[in-house]
């Protein structure tokens, strides 16, 4: 029996009905809690897009404000844009250059260069940018008007919230993201130039015409018209997590961080959508 | 305890209760959060032209009864009637259109950060009162600031102000409207005895200008025998006691003497004065 001790206690003693019992509905509760909030959540999105549609589409229509937010949209991202923009064109063409030589093709290369800028470089980089900026700063100003009960104020004064803060900023999103991405697609391709005449020497007018002979129609159109919804949803997504902060200052952060993230998951899923209608189309 | 005592304390005695119709009309208004109960089966009444003051512990539903007011809260049962129209069931336009007729000063002030204290004014008046010229809202928003103290602060920003002025600019903001209700949530909280002193004679002042009627959330005692004509104490999310402040001051109920004992009354109700 001595001999037999030891090796009893070495054997791990299994847990009573009971507690794997409870262990067993606690990871139930967690699950259906985790379920039931994530469908939660699916719901309110839905109802918000429902509301901001309807404020969009209803008699008044707040002007001034919608042109302060294309102000803080357009003006206030454009120094982050127009760099990335000439550093995305010039880092392209740096390491497609030795590529391309390899082959004998360099001629190709401002065609090339232009083409990927236009078609997806300069749409993707340029969102992804903006959802930092503009979709975190939308987060975090509605989220600490929310915190600070001025979304409440307003909503008390007979404004409705969505006509004021939400449909301006999704808008100006939409209508001023484009008009970035053609910025930084134009400064890409600016970028391409500099960075094509490092190792050679080429002049700015024949660079262009020959980036401008590879693309076509087919290549712009789709690429502008992603834009807008890039636009419409880093806007959205933005006054979303804003508008469903929770009550304390913690959740002001996580109202911008969660926004940074969404809506560049949106931005990437908008545009596997739009590469594959483009292929079925084009 | 005296008869009259027994019959406040959960009960709707009240010592200064009017015979005019009630302007607010809450009965048997129930809210929860997430299971939890906050507000149970409370009834009460705003009257006309009177102060009512709603005195509890942190917790006990103060806030979210004048929040289901005003219908940022919507209540789980119960109605709310006013002007003798239920705010839980009417449509966004009726809602709207009672909304313009109360004025709601927020715990934290809630000053739109991004404007300056003008264009906080501003904001609601061009709203509501469409019908106004550039000279009537510039005029309107000077009378409003003159009588909270604060004409010299139109074009500073609300992080320039401190937390006592914050609280009269969104004062000046609710009033600027001429409301005809005001809801007060906890008007002197976190505020220095002295400010709060004179937020209370602020309040005091807007009823005599402006003809309102209001509820005033707070567990201030001061703030309370300063302003209040007629005070209902909540306890659990219900009505405890019912009565005039003197009444309550008298209480021998434990509760009431927790709250009113701790700090000795003022010798003088807070003095009204006119700008």
């Amino acid at each position: 029996m001595k001999a037999i001790r030891p090796v009893l206690k070495r054997i791990p003693k299994l847990p009573s009905v009971k507690t794997q019992a409870i262990k067993i509905s606690d990871n139930a509760i967690k699950k259906t809690q985790l379920t039931t909030r994530f469908f939660r959540e699916i719901g309110e999105f839905y109802l918000f897009g429902w509301l901001t549609f309807r404020a969009t589409f209803s008699r008044s229509f707040e002007f001034k404000e919608f042109l302060r937010q294309c102000f803080q949209v357009g003006n206030k991202t454009l120094p982050l844009i127009s760099l990335t923009g000439l550093v995305i064109g010039l880092v392209l063409t740096i390491q497609s250059r030795p590529i391309l030589a390899d082959f004998g093709a360099t001629s190709m290369l401002p065609g090339m260069v232009a083409v990927s800028i236009i078609r997806e470089m300069g749409p993707v980089v340029t969102a992804l940018i903006c959802c930092g900026k503009i979709g975190s700063g939308m987060g975090a100003e509605l989220g600490s008007m929310k915190v600070s009960e001025q979304i409440d104020a307003m909503e008390v004064s007979s404004t409705n919230p969505m006509r004021y803060l939400v449909v301006p900023r999704v808008l100006a999103a939409t209508l001023m993201i484009p008009v970035l991405v053609l910025y930084a697609d134009a400064l890409g391709i600016l970028g391409s130039w500099v960075g094509a005449n490092i190792k050679g020497d080429v002049t700015f007018a024949l660079f262009f015409t020959q980036a401008f002979r590879s693309i076509g129609f087919s290549d712009f159109l789709p690429a502008v018209i992603k834009t807008f919804f890039f636009g419409a949803a880093i806007g959205f997504v933005g006054c979303y997590k804003g508008f469903t902060a929770g009550r304390g200052t913690e959740s002001v952060g996580k109202a911008a961080n969660q926004s940074v993230v969404l809506a560049s998951v949106f931005v990437i899923l908008i545009d596997l959508i739009a590469v594959q209608i483009t292929d079925m189309l084009y | 305890m005296d008869m009259e005592q027994q019959l406040n304390i959960n009960g709707h005695a009240g010592a200064a209760v009017s015979n005019t119709e009630a302007i607010i009309e809450v009965k048997n208004l129930q809210k929860g959060f997430d299971k939890v109960p906050v507000l149970r089966d409370l009834s009460l009444q705003l009257f006309e032209n009177e102060n009512l003051v709603v005195l509890g512990k942190s917790g006990s539903g103060k806030s979210v009864l004048i929040k289901c007011m005003v219908r940022l809260l919507i209540a789980d049962s119960g109605s709310i009637h006013i002007f003798g129209k239920n705010v839980q069931e009417m449509n966004e336009r009726e809602l709207a259109e009672v909304r313009v007729k109360i004025g709601f000063l927020f715990q934290s002030g809630a000053l739109y950060d991004s404007m300056t204290i003008k264009e906080n004014l501003e904001f609601p008046l061009i709203r509501i009162k469409k019908h106004l010229s550039r000279k009537e809202i510039d005029e309107k928003i000077e009378e409003a600031l003159h009588n909270v103290g604060l004409s010299d602060t139109i074009n500073k920003m609300p992080s320039q102000l401190s937390g006592g002025m914050r609280k009269r600019a969104s004062l000046a903001r609710t009033i600027v409207v001429d409301p005809m209700i005001m809801l007060y949530d906890e008007p002197t909280t976190g505020l220095d005895p002295v400010t709060s002193d004179e937020i209370s004679i602020l309040i005091n002042n807007v009823k005599k200008t402006y003809n309102t009627s209001s509820i005033i959330i707070t567990h201030d005692i001061e703030c309370a025998r300063a302003t209040g004509d007629r005070v209902i104490m909540l306890d659990k999310g219900e009505v405890y006691m019912e009565g005039s402040i003197e009444e309550f001051e008298q209480s021998t109920d434990a509760l009431i003497q927790s709250f009113f004992k701790i700090r000795q009354p003022s010798s003088t109700k807070a003095q009204t004065h006119h700008g």
